[in-house]
């Protein structure tokens, strides 16, 4: 204490000034004398005029190093303090309500309630053991009643309770130190106003026995805004909160009460004494179930606050941040009384901000996409599969063939395609003046080739026999889309040479694109064709020409490589249906005694595919799949296997994608392996990186790109030192022929002249091809080169 | 290109000063300015001087620059010639053997000075170089006919300049366009699109003005090819019209100079088949781009027959031209001016020498094609010099590798 007073003496103080030593000099002890006798006229003279000990003002003036004026006000704030915390201990004993327990309320009725011939049975009472607990609410507004939630009414009178009890305190907090003395009659008026006769029985369920009961249980139920309020007038809005639970409480108490007649009162038995010893004598064991009742709604009013606890809380959470909060909060601040609770609540407030921002920064930032593999082995997946046998087949032919009106058959009689949207296809041709073309409409979905009846890129389209599920590639027939057809021959196990029969038509086709797509199907590996003669019927299927051209065309493909085994002739009619899946009734046919188009298919047998090798597939389109697959990729995969979520690298853009779904043949599935015609959903890549004609493959075995390669190719037209395209299925890229290396023998493959300066049709040549950019292709692939829209050569790439 | 002043002696040496109007002049320099050569054109040099105390202070200042030129850098796409080479005059900013670049502009003079050494070392104006200076200055002043083709197919369209020497590919366009699939409307969507696209850099590469207040000017629009394979062309020709008639009426002026013509694909190798479709030969009949065209297709028919009558290769073509093939009665060398842009002087006199001897000795014709066309692109292919002989030449390697 004296150490603090050196600072305030001078130094010549004596060095022998002992920290203990209680004597002033007489001179100081004069001077705060006259200071105290300042200061106690000052307070006296002040506004409210306050009383102050001596002792007091002098432990003030003390601390204030004998400043008057700052001791004044300490101890006017001093006062005013006192002044809140007597008037606060005054509210405690009276928690919520003006009548006091032990007067009006007590009834001579309650006074015996205890009594044992007043008691309930104990069936009885298990009967209301069985009843729910909970409340119901519905009294209230018609809540739920698994009673989880309280109803919207119940919570809009919860939260105007709480906001009325705010109101007042928060008013009076505000205001001149005299008001805290006129708070108490206002909320006490207040309350009493409000309270009705539920109140009144809500607030006789409280009694004194359970008032210091209640703040612990209320605890629970108070909301971090109400404990942030000012110290004064929390126990007011505490006690309001439960009176609110407790009205719906003694609703259901009441509820109660209603069926057991004989116990009105029983809605207060902690308004009870605990039973005298004389009581207690007399009754005996009557007080096992006296003690065990109040236990009983003991437990019910606390169940009632657990459960209302949450749910209170929830609405008041919504008031909580109401503008008198935040002004309160401020306040508090200010005082320097903030309380713990308001700092953990500003923090929980705080950190539910930040969970929120982290919220929304996952929300808004997160694009991509993580699919999680399911690990499969593909290949054992693929064995274990009790698919259909599966066939890709190109439909090849001279335009005008009649190629898609014949698929278009063959996908009508094997119901791929209802009958309703057939007819309609027909009526809208008709419409154009195109009867004929309806058929061909199931494959050609292009505007552009509807209105000019001719298709212009391959169609894929699937159907199922009882034996193989087929997948069709229609390919185009006129000369301008022939890289297409290269596109879908890619794609084909064995082909379906379709032939105008017609006079004229069959001619002028074998001299155009049917030689052309025939070498073309060939020298890209199908090694199996079908021959379908189409347009029978305008020949009267005149079995002549028929014989002619199955010579011809015979003659011409086994030229072309393919071994007369697997070349097979049906005469059929796309436009008819006849000999397509069943037989013709037309009586010229009848000679005609072989298989139908359908049955020459189904003979074709399984086909291999490089399983085991790398993943290997060229995109052949790339598009909007929908809402839920903003990019997708389709195609056949070359060689390899491919699951959900893989991660695939696209080249020769270099950029990695990640499959989020596949779906094989239209249909979703988990994996896909070589010789399936697949659609890929991707995620994680911007759609700039894929082209039709890329290829995808695995980040393990990238496909190198190349801008120069040396080729094994046939020559079908003339070749030189010249510009050619390159196609390799979608592939299609400008380059050049830069050096002719050396024409071989077609079987041998020994070279016969080494750089020869040009080489003729039929002839085997190796060719250095360059091109102006890098592009993917590896040894062994087929490829093709064309010059001026028409296929030159056709070859292997070494 | 104008010829302001000619004073090429006999022997060969001497100088032009020559004044370059338009773009395709430039192409017309880079091939007459040959290393070695003395250049003098006016130049724009930033001038550092160093006071004695050690600060420095740079200017920038015109000057007249003459110097020997080094190497040359022509960027065809912007029709810009850099030539690199140390100064020989003395000016006040600059040092006899300081390095400088000029930028030959348009509409401002460069002498170009060619010497015969001493010993032979330089070149001089060769006949070449006089070909080639003849075919710069142009003198009648109409040889303007130029066209530009848009070579197109789905998603891909080329879109380049034809002129008179030279083919530039202005610009690629490439898009992706989806397939068509099963009830998809992508696929035309996708194709409006991409001629949107195309549409809109095609006017702006060809600096069209699409407003209708321009239209009194009325300056002759360039024939427009429209070349793709099936029919993207004549979907693009419709896309234009219907772009004319609704929302930029300014594009009206373009539609009659629009000819569709058919390619087979929409890279620019086709150009050569754009060029020689009727339509187009009618239009450019007379521009040195479709005779070289038709020369390049005669020359790979004769070959196409075997008739041994025509040969490619630099040594073939010398072996043909040492026979006497390549003379009088339908003897053509045809050469790309490549060669004579060799940085080699030994290999560009061995290639004038041939050219001369075949053109004053044989009697032959000699034509030059142009590197820069489809033509001579396709003559690159094949080594850069090919003949068609007036008779069957035996192949010296059929002889010894005879089966």
């Amino acid at each position: 204490m004296s150490r603090h007073r050196i600072k305030d003496v001078d130094y010549d103080d004596d060095d022998f000034y002992d920290d203990d030593d209680e004597l002033a000099d007489p001179e100081e002890q004069e001077f705060l004398q006259q200071c105290t006798t300042a200061v106690l006229q000052q307070l006296r003279a002040g506004q409210p005029s306050v009383t102050a000990t001596k002792e007091e003002v002098q432990d003030a003036l003390w601390h204030y190093y004998n400043d008057i004026d700052k001791s004044v006000n300490y101890l006017r704030g001093k006062r005013e303090k006192e002044a809140a915390k007597l008037q606060k201990s005054k509210v405690q004993p009276v928690p919520a309500y003006p009548a006091p327990p032990s007067t009006a309320h007590f009834s001579a009725a309650d006074f015996f309630r205890d009594c044992p011939w007043l008691n309930v049975p104990p069936h009885r009472k298990s009967e209301i053991l069985i009843e729910p607990l909970y409340p119901r609410l519905g009294l209230l507004g018609g809540a739920p009643e698994n009673g989880g939630k309280l109803s919207k009414l119940a919570a809009l009178a919860a939260a105007r309770k709480k906001k009325e009890g705010e109101k007042t305190p928060s008013l009076s907090d505000t205001s001149t130190p005299s008001t805290p003395k006129l708070e108490q009659p206002t909320s006490l008026d207040h309350s009493g106003t409000s309270s009705s006769l539920r109140d009144r029985l809500a607030a006789s369920g409280r009694s004194s026995p359970k008032a210091p009961e209640g703040p612990g249980s209320l605890r629970r139920l108070a909301t971090p805004s109400s404990s942030s309020h000012p110290i004064p007038k929390r126990p007011e809005a505490e006690t309001k909160k439960p009176s609110v639970s407790e009205v719906s409480g003694s609703m259901q108490r009441m509820v109660l009460e209603a069926k057991e007649e004989p116990e009105p009162e029983q809605t207060v038995p902690t308004i009870r004494a605990s039973p005298s010893t004389f009581a207690s004598t007399i009754v005996g064991a009557a007080t096992g179930p006296t003690a065990a009742e109040p236990s009983h709604l003991h437990s019910t009013s606390s169940d009632l606050l657990r459960i209302y606890g949450q749910d209170h809380a929830e609405p008041f959470d919504f008031a909580a941040p109401s503008p008198d909060d935040v002004v309160l909060n401020a306040q508090n601040t200010a005082k320097g009384m903030k309380s713990k609770s308001a700092a953990s609540k500003s923090a929980v407030v705080k950190k539910g901000q930040s969970d929120l921002a982290d919220g929304v920064k996952e929300f808004s930032v997160e694009d991509k996409v993580t699919v999680k593999s399911k690990n499969l082995d593909v290949i054992s997946e693929y064995k274990k599969s009790t698919r259909k046998r599966s066939a890709n087949f190109v439909v090849i032919g001279h335009v005008d063939a009649g190629k898609s009106t014949l698929m278009g058959r063959l996908l009508a009689d094997q119901g791929a395609i209802d009958q309703r949207t057939l007819d309609r296809y027909r009526r809208e041709a008709e419409k154009i003046g195109k009867g004929s073309f309806a058929l061909a409409w199931v494959l050609d979905q292009g505007s552009e080739e509807r209105a000019r009846g001719v298709t212009i890129d391959i169609a894929t389209n699937q159907f199922e026999t009882d034996k193989t599920a087929f997948t069709i590639v229609d390919a185009p027939g006129h000369r301008d889309f022939v890289p297409n057809m290269i596109a879908g021959a890619s794609q084909a196990d064995f082909a379906v040479l379709v032939i105008d029969s017609s006079v004229g038509s069959f001619e002028s086709g074998l001299k155009g694109q049917t030689k052309e797509h025939a070498l073309l199907v060939r020298s890209m590996g199908v090694q199996k064709i079908v021959v379908a003669v189409n347009k029978m019927d305008t020949v009267q299927w005149d079995r002549e020409r028929f014989e002619e051209i199955e010579q011809q065309i015979s003659a011409f493909l086994t030229t072309a490589g393919f071994q007369d085994s697997n070349i097979s002739f049906v005469p059929c009619s796309g436009v008819l249906g006849d000999n397509i899946s069943r037989r013709t009734n037309d009586p010229h046919a009848s000679w005609y005694t072989g298989r139908t188009l359908i049955e020459e298919l189904e003979t074709s047998e399984p086909y291999t595919h490089a399983l085991e090798k790398p993943l290997r597939m060229t995109i052949g389109d790339v598009f909007r799949g929908g809402v839920q697959s903003p990019l997708s990729i389709s195609g056949r995969i070359d060689a390899g296997s491919l699951q959900m979520g893989d991660h695939i690298l696209i080249m020769p853009s270099g950029e990695t994608a990640t499959v989020r779904s596949l779906e094989v043949d239209s249909q979703p599935s988990d994996w896909a392996v070589a010789g399936q015609n697949v659609v890929l959903n991707i995620a994680n890549i911007d759609p700039i990186h894929l082209r039709s004609g890329d290829v995808v493959c695995r980040p393990s075995s990238p496909i190198p790109t190349i801008t120069s390669f040396t080729a094994k190719v046939l020559a079908f037209e003339h070749l030189m030192p010249m510009q050619v395209d390159v196609h390799r299925g979608r592939l299609h890229v400008p380059g050049r022929i830069s050096k002719l290396v050396a024409s071989l023998d077609k079987a041998s493959g020994a070279a016969i002249k080494k750089r020869p300066k040009i080489v003729g049709p039929g002839v085997v040549v190796r060719v250095v091809v360059e091109m102006d950019q890098a592009v993917p292709l590896e040894a062994p692939t087929r490829i093709v080169l064309r010059a001026g829209g028409s296929t030159v050569a056709a070859g292997l790439l070494e | 290109m104008r010829c302001i002043k000619n004073k090429i002696e006999h022997n060969g040496s001497g100088a032009v000063t020559l004044c370059p109007e338009e773009p395709e002049d430039m192409w017309h320099a880079y091939n007459l300015i040959r290393p070695d050569d003395i250049l003098r054109a006016s130049a724009i040099r930033r001038v550092t001087t160093v006071q004695d105390t050690g600060s420095t202070s740079s200017a920038r200042v015109h000057l007249n620059l003459v110097i020997r030129v080094k190497n040359l850098d022509f960027d065809p796409q912007s029709s810009q010639l850099h030539v690199s080479g140390q100064i020989i005059n003395e000016t006040p900013h600059t040092k006899v053997g300081q390095f400088h670049t000029l930028d030959l502009e348009l509409n401002r003079n460069f002498t170009l000075e060619k010497e015969i050494g001493a010993g032979g070392e330089g070149v001089g104006w060769d006949s070449i170089a006089i070909e080639s200076l003849k075919d710069a200055v142009d003198e009648g002043g109409n040889r303007r006919a130029e066209a530009v083709a848009v070579v197109m197919q789905e998603g891909l369209a080329h879109i380049c300049f034809i002129g008179q020497f030279q083919t530039i590919l202005k610009q690629k366009i490439e898009m992706s366009v989806p397939r068509k699939r099963q009830g998809g409307g992508d696929h035309d969507k996708g194709m409006n699109k991409f001629f949107k696209v195309t549409l809109e850099t095609l006017i702006r590469q060809m600096e069209f003005n699409t407003s209708l207040t321009s239209g009194a000017n009325n300056e002759a629009v360039r024939p427009v090819l429209l070349a793709s394979p099936g029919f993207v062309a004549s979907g693009f020709q419709k896309y234009i019209q219907a772009e004319a008639s609704t929302t930029t009426p300014g594009l009206k002026r373009l539609l009659p100079s629009l000819v569709v013509v058919h390619s087979a694909s929409g890279y620019t190798n086709s150009l050569s088949e754009v060029l020689q479709s009727p339509a187009v030969k009618r239009l450019l009949a007379d521009t040195k781009y479709a005779r070289e065209t038709k020369l390049m297709d005669d020359f790979l028919e004769q070959l196409r027959k075997e008739t041994n009558k025509a040969t490619y290769g630099p040594r073939e073509v010398e072996d043909a031209v040492e026979q006497g093939a390549v003379g009088r009665g339908g003897g053509v060398l045809i050469v790309s001016n490549r060669l004579f842009r060799s940085q080699d002087v030994a290999e560009r006199k061995r290639w004038v020498a041939l050219v001369d001897r075949v053109r004053d000795v044989e009697g032959g014709d000699v034509r030059i094609l142009s590197s820069d066309h489809e033509s001579g692109k396709r003559l690159e292919g094949l080594g850069g010099i090919a003949a068609l002989l007036t008779f069957p030449v035996i192949e010296p390697d059929l002889d010894s590798d005879a089966e």
